[in-house]
């Protein structure tokens, strides 16, 4: 069966992002991008499961500056086969990304989509269960265990309390937590390999798609700082500073 | 203008989650609450006792057990003929469920809203709380997830909203519940916790967790958290985990002991009213947001701190 991947670019996760003097962002000039950490780990799942015999084929998807080619070349090396990147000049939104990837569920027929449970960069958490609903398919969120027989998927799901374990008939969305696995690296001769591999360039107006934004960014500020604080020497200094917090009695 | 707010349930107890939401939701206009569930008279009735709310809408139907998002986000969309807003907890349940809705109704959905700034605009954070961001939308509709600790609790008691049960709830048969394992704990629940005291992976074990950690909470009448490193090294159960992808809290005092304290955790915390710090590196991070910071050896530190206090 074929797996769909989706991946996003965003700022590399260890770098302290800067809010841009004119409110109107994050800035993005000269720093460090990677592929968001969540999506590493669908890739890296994609390909267990192809590892195990149960997936044939892994196509990668990733929408928005033709930089995306990057992370997509990455994805390719940990193991992908195949890479589709759709260009667009304007930011597209979940919405959007969801209704680009139901066109491309449409084209390519998988079994199986997995995503990342959300990008590091909005913190949106949403793409996957937009796609689920715009397919008609089971969602699997929040994914830290996912076994794939029988036409079905069973996904163990990390969710406040616990864990749940819902079974989804294929075709199905997933999307990953951190605990699903461990992501590899790709090794240099994979990295040279992948430069040889399919990567196909779209536009969002192949797929007929409208993916003009619906919301408006009014400004981005930073968050509110905190007060610098004291440094106490002893046990006994902390429990006074308790004692006047009234943390205790 | 009419708000639908998703009620977050057990089977038996309203959660707290609700509480805010309801509080965000009455900001925008006229409040229905919803339930959603399997034999949720009992919760229907507790949520009708919410202040604020008007109305409360009974969906009970056996394909709604266990709020399969395939199941349950049909209803709510279909239901949100009659409203101009739907809002969810921003917890597991509500993330898995709401951004469903939003497609159905084609509609962006915004998450995670910290202040409600008009009609139509929201505060959020991005970037693990390192930026805020104001964002307006422009669809007819709005689905928006609510940051519990961002808005007041609603009162759980004093309403007296009227129930009505709603019909249409159908299985879309390409989901099944299979089970679930629920960690039970006596202590406060992290979300609504007052105090947390928080172990990274310093703590080197979970015996240590349960030697150094718990005591200290104990005393305190605290909540348990844990930062990624403890929780990935299986000191404790990833519920614990407070940051970014974990769990969001904001309690009057936050101690986080042997955590560095990298952006993804501070995300989760870094709006508690007071952090408390122990760890033995003097530059770590989390003195930079720390009320108070004592450096030393938890180990020697918080036997000393139990027994004093």
């Amino acid at each position: 069966m074929k797996v769909l991947v989706p991946v996003k670019r965003v700022l590399d996760y260890n770098v302290k992002p800067r809010v841009k003097a004119d409110g109107t962002g994050v800035d993005l000039a000269n720093v460090k991008m990677s592929m968001n950490p969540f999506d590493e780990i669908a890739v890296e799942e994609a390909i267990r499961l192809k590892e195990k015999g149960v997936v044939t084929e892994i196509v990668v998807v990733s929408i928005g500056e033709p930089k995306a080619q990057d992370t997509l070349r990455t994805a390719l090396a940990m193991g992908a086969d195949r890479a589709i990147l759709v260009t667009s000049d304007t930011k597209v939104e979940p919405l959007g990304v969801a209704k680009l990837l139901k066109a491309i569920a449409d084209e390519e027929q998988p079994s199986l989509v997995i995503l990342g449970k959300q990008a590091i960069d909005d913190d949106n958490n949403q793409t996957g269960q937009m796609l689920a609903a715009l397919t008609g398919w089971g969602q699997g969120t929040f994914a830290s265990k996912v076994e794939v027989a029988d036409g079905a998927v069973t996904v163990t799901r990390e969710v406040d309390g616990g864990a749940e374990t819902e079974t989804l008939t294929l075709p199905a969305i997933v999307t990953t937590d951190l605990r699903l696995n461990e992501p590899r690296y790709a090794s240099l001769p994979n990295i040279m390999k992948a430069k040889a591999k399919p990567l196909a360039t779209k536009t969002a107006a192949d797929y007929g798609v409208d993916v003009a934004p619906r919301l408006t960014t009014l400004k981005v500020e930073e968050p509110s700082k905190r007060s610098a604080g004291v440094k106490v020497a002893s046990v006994d200094e902390l429990v006074d500073k308790l004692k006047v917090l009234g943390v205790l009695g | 203008m009419k708000t639908l707010v998703l009620v977050e349930h057990d089977g038996h107890a309203i959660k707290d989650a609700t509480l805010p939401t309801v509080t965000a939701a009455a900001k925008l206009g006229d409040v229905t609450l919803l339930v959603v569930g399997e034999n949720v008279s009992g919760v229907a009735e507790a949520a009708a006792k919410i202040a604020g709310a008007t109305k409360v809408l009974v969906a009970d139907d056996a394909a709604l057990a266990h709020m399969l998002a395939e199941n349950v986000a049909p209803l709510v969309a279909s239901a949100m003929a009659d409203y101009d807003a739907f809002l969810v907890p921003g917890t597991t349940n509500g993330k898995n469920i709401a951004p469903r809705v939003a497609a159905l109704l084609d509609v962006a959905m915004i998450s995670d809203i910290l202040s409600v700034e008009g009609a139509d605009t929201f505060t959020r954070p991005i970037y693990a709380g390192n930026a805020i961001a104001t964002v307006q939308t422009k669809d007819a509709k709005l689905v928006l997830s609510v940051r519990g600790t961002a808005f007041e609790k609603a009162a759980a008691e004093g309403g007296s909203a009227t129930t009505e049960p709603v019909s249409g709830a159908a299985d879309a048969g390409v989901s099944r519940y299979a089970g679930s394992e629920i960690a039970t704990s006596a202590r406060p629940e992290l979300t609504s916790a007052k105090i947390i005291v928080s172990g990274g992976r310093a703590l080197q074990s979970g015996e240590n967790f349960t030697q150094l950690i718990e005591p200290l909470a104990d005393k305190l009448g605290a909540g348990v958290g844990a930062s990624r490193a403890a929780v990935d090294a299986g000191y404790v159960p990833n519920d614990y985990q407070v940051g970014q992808t974990g769990k969001i809290v904001a309690p009057e005092v936050y101690i986080a002991i042997g955590i560095s304290g990298a952006i993804q955790h501070l995300a989760g915390m870094k709006d508690s009213k007071v952090i408390i710090a122990i760890n033995k590196d003097e530059d770590a991070p989390i003195f930079q947001v720390a009320d108070v910071g004592l450096v030393g050896d938890l180990f020697t530190i918080l036997p000393e701190l139990t027994s004093k206090l």
